[in-house]
């Protein structure tokens, strides 16, 4: 019979579970602050000594706070264009699919969730290089018009279920449908745009390929760019690309420490949706 | 009432040229390209017709990326599914400290996989044949990372380990969603565990295991930062993804045509593997509940 107990067999195995999770994450850890002999020593020990230094050397060697800084624009920009956009083209749609513009339009957004990137990859550097777009800027717009797709289809969701009541009150009292949108709908998608934002925020901070193919210049290297390129510097100098790969994922992870269960529940309603 | 209906076009047709332009248009514009012999930076080009798409399918490199990419992606799919069911039954149980664990379990999701490459393609050169040698075997006392046969196996443990996070926090969210009061009618009855879970939590959950097969299937196959980390599509080209072979093809082999008219290919394959899966997962589902 199931009781009110905890079950302890499970707990255990689950506690187990969690060391495959965290080992790499503990290695890595530990193999940043090692000095050079303790590298020659025990691999999966402490280090003797514990070496903060590689962290400043990585800092200096790689110009983290230049891509860290880049990072948080391309994220926090792309983050806030999104949110102001991309509801408001799935407010006009949502509110339309009656209409054959519109539902044309829905479709035609979602179903450019099933084109895979490579097919637009080699002609967009053109393109982007063209318009003078190889920068920051330039990688936030394309962030923002890529996730139109997913996004659309989120909102739509989440638009259709709110009554269109309240509009039409506020139509009678003679708002503008800009100022509908911003004074009623726009607080009353808060839950949604918070799913919206941080799976935004997770692609665009983690994002490789996009950097990859549109950045050139070394001053404008996004955080999993800068690890890219600095492999062949960091040559066998684990302990130090070791440092730079953590203080890579640390912002994230420092949000995450603070915001897990928001971050958890957005991703799961992006999910489901 | 024309004035209102106008506001709601101005608020999408911004969104709907921005599209176009860095979406459709350059889609549009590898389909044209995959007519042509163009190398991607020489002045002109003919026009070939489907010479390109003849070639595709006699190039043993494109047959080679489609061959890792599936085994890969199915091998992944599997694991991931399965694994992060366990897990989530797991956490689903009277267990203590369960917030705790789902926020571990979660972790690896929010990292970046190109990241994530680079720490266990130290492991896998410096760590794992420690652990080979001590087991006393020959090839894991190497790193498989290094073996053309054995590559693809460290690639798809790194994907399953970081792939598990975002199912297993799907599938938990599925668990939840049964009341609790149709296990006690099925103690009730003595149905045992196993016919529990294929009788009633499976089923429940069924709509949770369709999205996570679509949504593994369609990560796996088009994996590409973790191949830049690990293996760089080696050795040889034992590693080498579908998405890896077009970039590097594309951008550095002076086949801008070519891998345009295979990204071509990549699209239609994808599109019907994705309908097929969501079509067969959901007669399942219809025919389960």
């Amino acid at each position: 019979m199931r009781s009110r107990r905890i079950n302890w067999t499970v707990t255990i195995l689950v506690a187990l579970g969690t060391l495959f999770i965290l080992f790499p994450l503990y290695m890595a850890i530990t193999i940043s602050l090692k000095n050079q002999e303790d590298m020659l020593g025990s691999v999966f020990g402490l280090p003797t000594h514990w070496r903060f230094e590689n962290y400043a050397e990585a800092i200096k060697m790689t110009n983290f706070f230049q891509a860290l800084g880049n990072s948080a624009f391309v994220t926090i920009a792309t983050a806030v264009l999104t949110l102001l956009t991309n509801s408001l083209v799935s407010y006009a749609i949502a509110r339309n699919m009656d209409r054959k513009f519109f539902k044309g339009l829905y479709f035609y957004f979602i179903s450019a969730m099933f084109i895979p990137f490579p097919i637009i990859m080699l002609p967009i550097v053109k393109l982007t290089s063209g318009l003078g777009m190889t920068n920051l800027v330039g990688l936030t717009i394309l962030h923002t018009v890529y996730g139109l797709a997913f996004n659309v289809f989120v909102y739509v969701g989440y638009i259709r279920s709110i009554p269109t009541a309240l509009e039409e009150a506020a139509k009678v009292d003679g708002a503008s449908t800009w100022g509908t949108f911003w004074r009623i709908i726009f607080p009353l998608m808060m839950p949604i745009n918070a799913t919206v934002g941080i799976l935004i925020c997770l692609s665009t901070y983690n994002d490789f390929l996009l950097p990859l193919i549109i950045i050139s210049d070394q001053d404008k290297y996004t955080l999993p760019l800068v690890q890219y390129i600095f492999q062949g510097q960091f040559n066998t100098e684990f302990n130090l690309a070791f440092a730079s790969y953590l203080l890579a994922m640390l912002p994230m992870i420092l949000v995450y420490v603070f915001a897990q269960k928001w971050i958890i529940n957005g991703v799961t309603q992006g999910a489901v949706k | 009432m024309t004035r209102r209906n106008s506001v709601f076009y101005w608020m999408t047709i911004p969104a709907v040229l921005l599209f176009f332009l860095f979406h459709t248009f350059p889609a549009l514009q590898g389909v044209y390209y995959s007519f042509t012999n163009w190398n991607g930076y020489g002045h002109s080009y003919d026009f070939i017709g489907l010479k390109n798409y003849f070639y595709l399918f006699q190039d043993g490199n494109v047959w080679n990326s489609y061959w890792f990419t599936f085994k890969f992606s199915i091998v992944t799919m599997i694991l991931i599914n399965v694994i992060s069911l366990l897990i989530a039954l797991g956490l689903n149980a009277r267990i203590k400290s369960r917030n705790f664990f789902r926020a571990v379990y979660f972790l690896p999701n929010i990292l970046s996989v190109l990241i994530v490459g680079y720490i266990f393609n130290y492991l896998f050169s410096n760590v794992f044949p420690i652990w080979g040698a001590n087991l006393g075997s020959e090839t894991l006392a190497g790193n498989i990372l290094g073996s053309g046969k054995l590559a693809w196996i460290g690639v798809t443990l790194v994907a399953v380990w970081q792939g598990i996070a975002f199912n297993t926090i799907l599938y938990l969210s599925g668990l939840q969603t049964i009341p609790t009061d149709i296990y006690e009618a099925s103690n009730l009855d003595g149905a045992s565990r196993w016919q529990e879970f294929w009788r009633i939590t499976f089923p429940m959950i069924a709509p949770f295991f369709t999205i996570n097969m679509v949504l593994a299937m369609k990560n796996s196959l088009m994996v590409f930062d973790l191949i830049v980390a690990l293996t760089n599509g080696g050795p040889g080209r034992a590693t080498q993804s579908i998405s890896h072979l077009i970039y590097t093809g594309g951008f550095q082999g002076g086949e801008f045509a070519y891998q345009s008219a295979n990204s071509v290919i990549y699209f239609i394959v994808i599109a019907l593997i994705s309908i097929v899966q969501i079509r067969f997962l959901q007669r399942r589902e219809t025919e389960m509940s």
